[in-house]
């Protein structure tokens, strides 16, 4: 575990590379999925309102 | 063929259609790039010249035919959207520029944790840098652009033409290697003849590059429909999804 950890000394290059892939892969699904929600929401809510009716 | 496409454009066929392969696209991504990071970063052998430097590969490289590929279907959607006036495209366009900015970014950032160990510097003045570094600020332009137009429909043929003029650089990327004396190195898989690469360090990179491409789709058509949602907001499609919802 600690030579697979280690990388040949390359850990800091290697682990760096993977860590900051995951972010921007994770930013890339969450931020759009969360931008869809709102949106959704408040459509949702605008309908409400100009409807009058409550959920 | 041409009549399935023309009918999926329609944006509530569309917005349906990206809802339904959606958990597809994503759990297809998350299978192969899981299971290409465990075959490239476990399984995989050290490099004999590069240890296990060269595992940054396995990131770096699908990245890199991201970054390509996304600016390629923004400068095609541009063309349809341009041309054709469809709205599908001009949302396709627009919503793969901040995914292709991302990949842009992390390919060159894992470059440079690829290089400092193994030129020695983080950075070279070298083409094959350089054209994907023009690649980072045009995609960084498009968004600029269009976020600077408040016609949406306006916006999107001015940043088609941005597109479109920018995709000279995509050949330059892809050649600088071959065409100027790089630091970088040239073509392991996307060349004539068989792939210089063993088999073993090859499955992960397929196994990644297939797993961005899918998780690049469904990013897209998560962007996409909330794009439509916005630009269709007074549409009666909307308001009966709405109606429904409620």
């Amino acid at each position: 575990m600690d030579t697979f950890l280690h990388m040949g000394g390359y850990a800091f290059y290697v682990w760096t590379s993977y860590a900051l892939a995951l972010l921007i892969l994770s930013l890339n699904w969450v931020m759009p999925r969360r931008a869809l929600r709102n949106r959704w929401r408040d459509l949702l809510r605008r309908e409400q309102l100009s409807t009058g009716k409550s959920v | 063929m041409f009549n399935a496409l023309h009918r999926l454009s329609s944006p509530p066929t569309f917005f349906a259609f990206a809802g339904r392969v959606l958990p597809w696209l994503m759990g297809g991504a998350l299978l192969l790039i899981t299971l290409g990071v465990y075959q490239g970063l476990v399984v995989a052998p050290p490099d004999y010249q590069q240890g296990d430097s060269y595992r940054i590969m396995f990131v770096h490289v699908p990245s890199a035919w991201m970054s390509l590929f996304i600016y390629m279907v923004m400068a095609g959607a541009g063309v349809i959207a341009l041309v054709w006036r469809i709205k599908l495209a001009e949302v396709i366009a627009s919503a793969s520029a901040p995914i292709g900015a991302s990949f842009t970014f992390l390919t060159l950032v894992t470059g440079s944790l690829w290089g400092k160990p193994m030129w020695g510097a983080w950075w070279v003045w070298d083409a094959r840098l350089t054209s994907e570094l023009i690649l980072l600020f045009l995609y960084l332009g498009y968004m600029g652009l269009e976020s600077a137009i408040p016609d949406k429909r306006s916006a999107a043929r001015a940043t088609a033409i941005l597109a479109l003029v920018g995709s000279v650089n995509i050949p330059i990327i892809h050649f600088s290697v071959e065409w100027w004396n790089t630091l970088h190195q040239g073509a392991t898989v996307t060349k004539l003849g068989a792939p210089s690469i063993h088999p073993s360090m090859l499955l992960p990179l397929l196994l990644m590059a297939v797993g961005f491409k899918l998780f690049y789709f469904a990013s897209l058509l998560v962007r996409a429909r909330c794009q439509m949602l916005e630009r269709e907001q007074r549409s009666s499609w909307v308001s009966a999804l709405v109606k429904e919802a409620i």
